[in-house]
């Protein structure tokens, strides 16, 4: 995917596929979307049912600085160390896209302190339907919404639903109760996207984030296809 | 020297972090201090001719190729707080990632290895500034101008102020940061013993009280 070639400084300075040692980085997978939607659920769910097989870490995006991470912490997804706060001065699309300094400092901060890990989840604070990750920062992107906020959202499109690399459509078991049609959302997904992939999920079953997680590994399998580098003597 | 080089390095979207801080702005404004247009002028006022000019002269110091361990043990010892030498170094850390992709540069390499941790911003700032062909006076310059742009932005965020009248206060504050550029680079021409050292106590006890803040919108 994104390579550098040169492994001579300390730190990268992109999104170098490799740590400054040589050793191949934890594949980044961020989530975006709507506020609510059910990013730091899915987060927690991928959480229980990857931690077991995968080394994780988390980073969190938050408007408030630390809600999301403190809602992990307490529910005791993942130790603490292995999960980060970057503040965003409001503004947690700038940090995912357009300035991606401290997260690039955070997601390299858990790979020298609790790694070598396998997968780094990058949670965007809840945002609008333009906030997608910058590929400087993230090898993947989620995008999260919900059938709550309306099932006209994957008609309306717009740089999250139709690039994501995978939509999820959660929250699916509140469905009939307001009146969204879910065949309407996957068919006007399927036209947004084209032949991108979308999940539908329901968080309130501990398997429901069962799609999710496996095209987390699918993409994990993708990424350690590729050949490991030998390490920098 | 290149005027160019100059914008880019002093432009807001350049990618270093500091859009997650307010320079104290925060912990002013939650305390009441700053309600408006002309309470953000008299606090911009105040970052300039203090912390402002230290960092300035700090910044063209390392443009002028001044010893760049020498002035990160300077910057250290002028910052009282703990909470604002974290928040420099991360910053600083943050800015090399930016610089080394901007302007690639044997002395940015060398100042990264040394400092794994960061050093201190304006001491990168000035090294990058030299990097990219600028000499002190430009990055003086360049530090003045984010001493107030970085806690303007902050406060068209925290209070809702309109957009018109905080651009206003930066054009209005703009020959006094000349004349904080200007006596930076002059200090910063005659060695480090002849840096400014100007301080701002209230930014330093209210950094430390924001940081300890459970809910807050700005890093620092
Ligand atoms: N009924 C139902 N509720 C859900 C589901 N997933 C999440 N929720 C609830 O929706 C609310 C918001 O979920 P979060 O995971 O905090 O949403 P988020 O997208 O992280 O929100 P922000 O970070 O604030 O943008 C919480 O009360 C969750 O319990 C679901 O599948 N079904
Ligand atoms: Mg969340």
């Amino acid at each position: 995917m994104h390579l550098d070639h040169d492994h001579s400084h300390h730190g990268a300075v992109s999104a170098d596929a490799h740590r400054p040692d040589g050793t191949r980085r934890a594949l980044r997978i961020g989530l975006g979307g709507p506020v609510g939607s059910g990013k730091t659920a899915t987060v927690a769910a991928l959480c229980r049912q990857l931690r077991d097989t995968l080394s994780l870490a988390v980073v969190t995006n938050d408007i408030y600085t630390r809600e999301d991470a403190e809602f992990l912490l307490r529910e005791a997804v993942l130790p603490p160390e292995r999960i980060r706060a970057v503040e965003t001065g409001a503004c947690p699309h700038t940090a995912i896209r357009d300035d991606i300094s401290a997260n690039l400092e955070a997601v390299e901060e858990l790979e020298d302190a609790v790694g070598p890990l396998d997968l780094i989840l990058v949670e965007s604070g809840g945002d609008n339907l333009t906030a997608t990750f910058s590929r400087g920062l993230v090898d993947a992107q989620v995008f999260v919404i919900d059938v709550a906020g309306g099932d006209d959202i994957p008609r309306k499109g717009g740089p999250g639903v139709t690039t994501a690399d995978l939509l999820v459509v959660n929250k699916t078991d509140l469905a009939p109760h307001v009146g969204s049609d879910l065949d309407r959302m996957a068919r006007d997904a399927a036209a947004q996207r084209g032949d991108l992939p979308v999940a539908f999920t329901s968080l309130r079953s501990a398997a429901g984030v069962g799609p999710v997680a496996d095209w987390v590994r699918a993409r994990l399998a993708e990424w350690t296809a590729v050949p490991a580098p030998a390490p920098a003597g | 020297m290149s005027r160019s080089a100059l914008l880019v390095l002093a432009d807001g979207r350049f990618p270093a972090g500091g859009h997650a801080h307010s320079g104290g702005a925060e912990a002013a404004v939650k305390a009441g201090r700053l309600t408006d247009a002309a309470g953000l002028e008299a606090f911009c006022r105040g970052r300039l001719h203090t912390v402002g000019l230290t960092a300035a002269g700090l910044a063209a110091g390392a443009a002028a190729g001044l010893d760049p361990h020498e002035l990160d043990a300077v910057a250290d010892a002028q910052n009282p707080s703990p909470a604002l030498r974290a928040a420099s170094r991360r910053l600083g850390r943050q800015l090399m990632r930016a610089a080394r992709a901007a302007w690639p540069d044997p002395g940015l390499d060398a100042l990264a290895a040394a400092f794994p941790r960061g050093a201190h911003q304006p001491v990168v700032l000035g090294t990058a500034a030299r990097a990219a062909g600028l000499g002190p006076e430009d990055t003086a310059h360049c530090v003045a101008y984010e001493t107030v742009g970085g806690p303007a932005t902050a406060v068209v965020r925290l209070l809702g102020l309109d957009p018109y009248q905080a651009t206003a206060v930066l054009a209005r504050l703009a020959p006094e940061m000349d004349e904080v550029a200007a006596r930076a680079a002059t200090a910063a021409r005659q060695g480090v013993d002849a840096l400014p050292a100007a301080s701002a106590p209230l930014l330093d006890i209210t950094a430390e009280q924001h940081a300890a803040w459970p809910v807050r919108l700005f890093a620092s």
